[in-house]
Protein backbone atom coordinates (compact mmCIF):
# COMPACT_ATOMS: atom_id res chain seq x y z
CA UNK A 1 0.00 0.00 0.00
CA UNK A 2 1.42 3.53 -0.89
CA UNK A 3 2.22 6.06 1.98
CA UNK A 4 2.93 9.62 0.83
CA UNK A 5 6.00 11.43 1.77
CA UNK A 6 6.09 13.47 4.66
CA UNK A 7 9.81 15.57 4.72
CA UNK A 8 8.10 18.28 7.52
CA UNK A 9 5.99 16.07 9.26
CA UNK A 10 8.84 12.98 9.72
CA UNK A 11 11.53 15.55 10.82
CA UNK A 12 9.03 17.81 13.26
CA UNK A 13 8.14 14.19 14.58
CA UNK A 14 11.66 12.65 14.41
CA UNK A 15 12.94 16.12 16.52
CA UNK A 16 9.99 15.33 19.66
CA UNK A 17 11.75 12.23 19.64
CA UNK A 18 15.38 13.56 19.86
CA UNK A 19 13.80 16.34 22.43
CA UNK A 20 12.45 13.09 24.00
CA UNK A 21 15.59 10.73 23.83
CA UNK A 22 17.57 13.95 25.08
CA UNK A 23 15.23 14.66 28.57
CA UNK A 24 15.57 10.88 29.31
CA UNK A 25 19.17 11.29 30.12
CA UNK A 26 18.86 14.65 31.46
CA UNK A 27 16.55 14.08 33.74
CA UNK A 28 17.03 10.08 35.18
CA UNK A 29 19.83 9.22 33.41
CA UNK A 30 18.85 6.64 30.96
CA UNK A 31 19.20 6.22 27.38
CA UNK A 32 15.69 6.37 26.00
CA UNK A 33 15.51 2.89 24.30
CA UNK A 34 12.01 1.39 24.78
CA UNK A 35 12.94 -2.51 24.13
CA UNK A 36 15.42 -2.34 26.75
CA UNK A 37 13.27 0.05 28.97
CA UNK A 38 10.25 -2.50 28.67
CA UNK A 39 11.87 -5.98 28.77
CA UNK A 40 13.65 -4.85 31.92
CA UNK A 41 10.35 -4.76 33.40
CA UNK A 42 9.41 -8.29 32.50
CA UNK A 43 10.27 -11.74 34.08
CA UNK A 44 12.78 -13.76 34.49
CA UNK A 45 14.81 -11.24 37.17
CA UNK A 46 13.14 -7.89 36.34
CA UNK A 47 15.02 -4.84 37.26
CA UNK A 48 13.79 -3.17 40.53
CA UNK A 49 15.90 -0.47 40.72
CA UNK A 50 14.19 1.58 37.55
CA UNK A 51 10.97 -0.43 37.37
CA UNK A 52 9.36 3.02 38.78
CA UNK A 53 10.49 5.21 36.02
CA UNK A 54 10.14 2.55 33.56
CA UNK A 55 6.72 2.04 33.91
CA UNK A 56 6.03 5.64 34.00
CA UNK A 57 7.83 5.78 30.42
CA UNK A 58 5.57 3.23 28.92
CA UNK A 59 2.42 4.80 30.70
CA UNK A 60 3.80 8.47 29.09
CA UNK A 61 4.07 5.86 25.45
CA UNK A 62 0.82 4.16 25.58
CA UNK A 63 -0.86 7.41 26.59
CA UNK A 64 0.24 9.64 23.48
CA UNK A 65 -2.45 8.42 21.36
CA UNK A 66 -5.47 8.88 22.84
CA UNK A 67 -4.09 12.33 24.33
CA UNK A 68 -3.17 13.31 20.30
CA UNK A 69 -7.40 12.10 19.89
CA UNK A 70 -8.45 14.11 22.38
CA UNK A 71 -6.84 16.81 22.07
CA UNK A 72 -7.21 17.33 18.78
CA UNK A 73 -9.67 15.07 16.94
CA UNK A 74 -6.66 13.46 14.39
CA UNK A 75 -6.91 9.65 14.66
CA UNK A 76 -3.55 8.17 13.83
CA UNK A 77 -3.66 5.92 10.65
CA UNK A 78 -2.76 2.48 11.32
CA UNK A 79 -2.17 0.16 8.37
CA UNK A 80 -1.73 -3.28 10.16
CA UNK A 81 -1.43 -6.66 8.27
CA UNK A 82 -4.62 -8.52 8.78
CA UNK A 83 -2.42 -12.20 9.15
CA UNK A 84 -2.66 -12.65 12.64
CA UNK A 85 0.44 -15.28 12.29
CA UNK A 86 2.71 -13.24 10.51
CA UNK A 87 2.14 -10.46 13.13
CA UNK A 88 2.72 -12.87 15.85
CA UNK A 89 5.77 -14.33 14.03
CA UNK A 90 7.17 -10.78 13.31
CA UNK A 91 6.17 -9.43 17.37
CA UNK A 92 8.41 -12.46 18.15
CA UNK A 93 11.71 -11.34 16.31
CA UNK A 94 11.25 -7.92 17.05
CA UNK A 95 11.41 -8.95 20.94
CA UNK A 96 13.92 -11.74 20.94
CA UNK A 97 16.38 -9.53 18.48
CA UNK A 98 15.96 -6.45 19.88
CA UNK A 99 17.12 -8.18 23.42
CA UNK A 100 19.76 -10.18 21.94
CA UNK A 101 21.25 -7.30 19.90
CA UNK A 102 20.63 -5.07 23.17
CA UNK A 103 18.57 -2.62 21.40
CA UNK A 104 15.77 -1.21 18.52
CA UNK A 105 15.25 1.45 16.36
CA UNK A 106 15.27 4.03 19.61
CA UNK A 107 17.93 2.79 21.51
CA UNK A 108 20.76 2.14 18.73
CA UNK A 109 19.46 4.28 15.65
CA UNK A 110 18.07 7.14 17.69
CA UNK A 111 20.31 7.45 21.25
CA UNK A 112 23.45 4.97 20.02
CA UNK A 113 23.94 6.87 16.71
CA UNK A 114 23.72 9.90 18.50
CA UNK A 115 26.80 8.88 20.74
CA UNK A 116 28.84 8.01 17.61
CA UNK A 117 28.73 4.31 19.05
CA UNK A 118 30.25 1.70 16.64
CA UNK A 119 28.66 -0.88 17.98
CA UNK A 120 25.21 0.83 17.22
CA UNK A 121 25.62 2.35 13.80
CA UNK A 122 26.98 -1.35 13.00
CA UNK A 123 23.75 -2.58 14.73
CA UNK A 124 21.57 -0.49 12.91
CA UNK A 125 23.20 -0.99 9.57
CA UNK A 126 22.18 -4.41 10.24
CA UNK A 127 18.21 -4.18 10.89
CA UNK A 128 18.06 -1.95 7.84
CA UNK A 129 19.23 -4.20 5.92
CA UNK A 130 17.86 -7.47 6.94
CA UNK A 131 14.71 -5.32 7.41
CA UNK A 132 14.82 -4.10 3.33
CA UNK A 133 15.55 -8.15 2.49
CA UNK A 134 12.72 -9.00 3.92
CA UNK A 135 10.07 -6.76 2.38
CA UNK A 136 11.81 -7.28 -0.55
CA UNK A 137 11.03 -10.76 -0.21
CA UNK A 138 7.84 -10.41 0.81
CA UNK A 139 6.76 -7.90 -1.60
CA UNK A 140 8.62 -9.05 -4.86
CA UNK A 141 9.66 -12.72 -4.41
CA UNK A 142 7.12 -14.49 -2.30
CA UNK B 1 11.81 7.23 44.02
CA UNK B 2 11.17 11.10 43.87
CA UNK B 3 8.01 12.18 42.38
CA UNK B 4 10.25 14.55 40.03
CA UNK B 5 12.05 11.68 38.42
CA UNK B 6 8.39 9.95 37.66
CA UNK B 7 6.69 13.07 36.11
CA UNK B 8 10.06 13.00 33.87
CA UNK B 9 9.55 10.07 32.88
CA UNK B 10 6.07 10.17 32.35
CA UNK B 11 6.54 13.17 30.19
CA UNK B 12 9.04 11.50 28.01
CA UNK B 13 7.13 9.24 26.95
CA UNK B 14 4.56 11.16 26.30
CA UNK B 15 6.49 12.95 24.10
CA UNK B 16 8.67 10.31 23.11
CA UNK B 17 4.92 8.80 21.91
CA UNK B 18 3.98 12.14 20.18
CA UNK B 19 7.03 12.57 18.30
CA UNK B 20 6.29 9.00 16.46
CA UNK B 21 2.79 9.85 16.00
CA UNK B 22 3.64 12.89 14.35
CA UNK B 23 6.56 10.90 12.04
CA UNK B 24 3.95 8.62 10.75
CA UNK B 25 5.96 6.13 12.48
CA UNK B 26 3.06 4.54 14.03
CA UNK B 27 1.59 3.55 10.89
CA UNK B 28 3.39 -0.37 9.84
CA UNK B 29 2.96 0.75 6.07
CA UNK B 30 5.20 3.54 5.86
CA UNK B 31 7.97 1.54 7.44
CA UNK B 32 7.71 -0.99 5.33
CA UNK B 33 7.62 1.41 2.49
CA UNK B 34 10.78 3.41 3.39
CA UNK B 35 12.16 -0.58 3.43
CA UNK B 36 10.84 -1.04 -0.04
CA UNK B 37 13.40 0.55 -1.78
CA UNK B 38 12.48 -1.17 -5.01
CA UNK B 39 8.78 -0.79 -5.30
CA UNK B 40 7.00 2.28 -3.05
CA UNK B 41 9.38 3.64 -1.27
CA UNK B 42 8.75 6.42 0.96
CA UNK B 43 11.88 7.85 2.35
CA UNK B 44 9.85 9.18 5.57
CA UNK B 45 11.97 6.97 7.98
CA UNK B 46 15.70 8.44 7.20
CA UNK B 47 13.92 11.91 8.13
CA UNK B 48 12.73 11.07 11.13
CA UNK B 49 15.59 9.80 12.10
CA UNK B 50 18.02 12.66 10.84
CA UNK B 51 15.70 14.81 12.97
CA UNK B 52 16.14 12.51 15.81
CA UNK B 53 19.60 13.01 15.94
CA UNK B 54 19.96 16.59 14.94
CA UNK B 55 18.41 17.12 18.71
CA UNK B 56 20.31 14.23 20.56
CA UNK B 57 23.37 14.79 19.39
CA UNK B 58 24.55 18.12 20.35
CA UNK B 59 22.38 17.28 23.29
CA UNK B 60 24.06 14.50 24.28
CA UNK B 61 27.50 16.02 24.22
CA UNK B 62 26.01 19.09 26.14
CA UNK B 63 25.31 16.12 28.95
CA UNK B 64 28.42 14.92 28.60
CA UNK B 65 29.77 18.10 29.90
CA UNK B 66 27.83 17.95 33.12
CA UNK B 67 27.93 16.23 36.74
CA UNK B 68 25.07 14.23 36.42
CA UNK B 69 21.01 14.25 35.57
CA UNK B 70 18.39 16.19 37.43
CA UNK B 71 16.34 13.73 39.32
CA UNK B 72 19.47 10.62 39.55
CA UNK B 73 22.44 10.01 40.97
CA UNK B 74 24.74 9.47 37.49
CA UNK B 75 24.26 9.04 33.78
CA UNK B 76 24.18 5.16 32.47
CA UNK B 77 26.33 5.39 29.77
CA UNK B 78 26.01 1.81 27.72
CA UNK B 79 29.69 0.91 27.82
CA UNK B 80 30.18 -2.20 25.94
CA UNK B 81 32.07 -1.68 22.69
CA UNK B 82 32.78 -4.81 21.29
CA UNK B 83 31.25 -5.80 18.11
CA UNK B 84 29.96 -9.51 18.83
CA UNK B 85 27.58 -12.07 17.68
CA UNK B 86 24.97 -11.42 19.45
CA UNK B 87 24.87 -7.67 18.52
CA UNK B 88 24.77 -8.67 14.98
CA UNK B 89 22.77 -11.67 15.18
CA UNK B 90 19.93 -9.82 17.60
CA UNK B 91 20.10 -6.99 15.13
CA UNK B 92 19.58 -9.25 11.95
CA UNK B 93 16.79 -11.06 13.83
CA UNK B 94 15.19 -7.49 14.68
CA UNK B 95 15.40 -6.13 11.55
CA UNK B 96 14.00 -9.60 10.01
CA UNK B 97 11.21 -9.04 12.73
CA UNK B 98 10.48 -4.84 12.05
CA UNK B 99 10.43 -5.66 8.24
CA UNK B 100 8.09 -8.28 8.35
CA UNK B 101 5.06 -7.09 10.63
CA UNK B 102 6.38 -3.00 10.09
CA UNK B 103 6.23 -2.24 13.97
CA UNK B 104 8.96 -1.73 16.08
CA UNK B 105 8.45 -1.62 20.01
CA UNK B 106 8.06 2.25 20.64
CA UNK B 107 5.60 2.70 17.34
CA UNK B 108 3.26 -0.59 18.16
CA UNK B 109 3.53 0.60 21.97
CA UNK B 110 2.29 4.30 20.94
CA UNK B 111 -0.49 3.22 18.86
CA UNK B 112 -1.80 -0.15 21.15
CA UNK B 113 -4.21 2.06 22.25
CA UNK B 114 -5.69 2.67 19.28
CA UNK B 115 -7.52 -0.78 19.93
CA UNK B 116 -6.28 -2.25 16.87
CA UNK B 117 -6.32 -6.06 16.80
CA UNK B 118 -3.10 -6.80 14.91
CA UNK B 119 -0.95 -4.01 17.48
CA UNK B 120 -2.58 -6.24 20.36
CA UNK B 121 -1.40 -9.29 19.05
CA UNK B 122 1.92 -7.89 17.72
CA UNK B 123 2.76 -6.48 21.64
CA UNK B 124 1.83 -9.64 23.39
CA UNK B 125 4.32 -11.87 20.76
CA UNK B 126 7.18 -8.82 21.58
CA UNK B 127 6.71 -8.93 25.20
CA UNK B 128 6.90 -12.86 24.91
CA UNK B 129 10.11 -12.65 22.69
CA UNK B 130 11.83 -10.32 25.35
CA UNK B 131 11.26 -13.01 28.35
CA UNK B 132 12.32 -15.99 25.37
CA UNK B 133 15.77 -13.88 24.71
CA UNK B 134 16.36 -12.69 28.66
CA UNK B 135 15.46 -17.14 29.43
CA UNK B 136 18.08 -17.79 26.71
CA UNK B 137 20.90 -15.48 28.10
Amino acid sequence: METSFTPIASLVGGALIGLAALLMMASVGRIAGVSGIVSRLLPPRPEMSGMPTGIAFVLGLLLAAPLTVLATGYVPEVNVSSNLSVLVLAGVLVGFGSVLGSGCTSGHGVCGMSRLSVRSIAATLTFMATGVGVVYLMRHVL
Amino acid sequence: MNIKALAAALLTGLLFGVGLIVSGMTNPAKVQNFLDISGSWDPSLAFVMGGAIAVTLPGYIWLGRRQGPWFASAFQWPTASDLDVRLLGGAAVFGAGWGLGGFCPGPVLASVSLGAVGTMVFVAAMCTGFVLAKLAR
